[in-house]
């Protein structure tokens, strides 16, 4: 049995598609931008607890801490936040219900990825109408 | 004689490293977040923008304080195990650990001066 002891022939195996070179679809635009939006929210939770600790230590920090919130840049930040936790929000629902084994089959994915997509967008108009 | 079953020289042995530990705290820390943060986007919607007395009032009181109690350490305990599982995707080697090590340590942070704010407000 020589055929044994010889080294297995290199077999050339096809790389993966390469990410800038895959069609981007549905599924992955939705699955990525959960991980975005999860960790972008990092910047609003800072501005968050930053003027949560102002206001909690004197007048004259909260004064400048709401200024900083309130501004132009504040509305930015807090509103495309707000957008971002909702998305990742329902994304992550969506991956509750994935763990669960359901929800697998690709037009029911994409459903659920034009719902995140949608409804994050429903879920931050009625926010923002709530708290006005 | 091999004296390890087949099963403990397999364990460890998977990509992570570890078993599902990390994927299960995800999924509990998430199921726990998805019941706090609509109240909680309520409460801190509200008190966004009001004068400070206002804010100093609502954060004073037992349920507003405890909701954000609980979303700034699940939460952030939450985002530390994330922001990992993604800095393990795209670094490696010494970058990787100091990307980590500087993930859970924000992480830490954040939480402590908003419960420490917490405190000073409430009690």
């Amino acid at each position: 049995m020589a055929d044994a002891k010889r080294p297995p022939a290199r077999i050339e195996r096809p790389l993966s598609p390469h990410l800038q070179i895959y069609r981007p679809q549905l599924t992955s635009i939705t699955s990525i931008l959960t991980r975005i939006t999860g960790n972008g929210v990092i910047v609003a939770v800072m501005l968050a607890v930053w003027w949560l600790l102002a206001a909690a230590t004197s007048d004259s920090y909260f004064a400048l801490a709401n200024a900083v919130v309130t501004s132009w840049f504040g509305d930015l930040v807090f509103v495309a936040s707000l957008w971002a936790v909702w998305y990742h929000f329902l994304a992550g629902l969506r991956h509750l219900y994935f763990d669960a084994g359901h929800g697998l089959e690709v037009a029911t994915a994409e459903k659920l990825g034009w719902a995140c997509i949608f409804g994050s967008v429903v879920l931050t108009v009625i926010t923002i109408l709530l708290v006005q | 004689m091999r004296y390890l079953t087949a099963r403990k020289r397999a364990e460890g042995r998977g990509a992570a490293g570890t078993g599902t530990e990390h994927h299960w705290a995800m999924t509990v820390s998430s199921v726990g977040l998805a019941f706090l943060l609509p109240v909680w986007l309520y409460i801190f919607g509200s008190a966004l923008g009001s004068p400070r007395e206002v804010v100093l009032e609502t954060f004073a009181r037992p349920f507003p304080a405890i909701v954000t109690a609980l979303i700034l350490v699940v939460g952030m305990r939450h985002f530390a195990m994330g922001a990992t599982m993604m800095i393990e995707d795209y670094a490696k080697g010494t970058t990787r650990k100091m990307l980590i090590i500087g993930a859970v340590s924000l992480a830490w942070v954040i939480a402590a001066t908003g419960l420490f704010a917490l405190a000073r407000i409430a009690l």
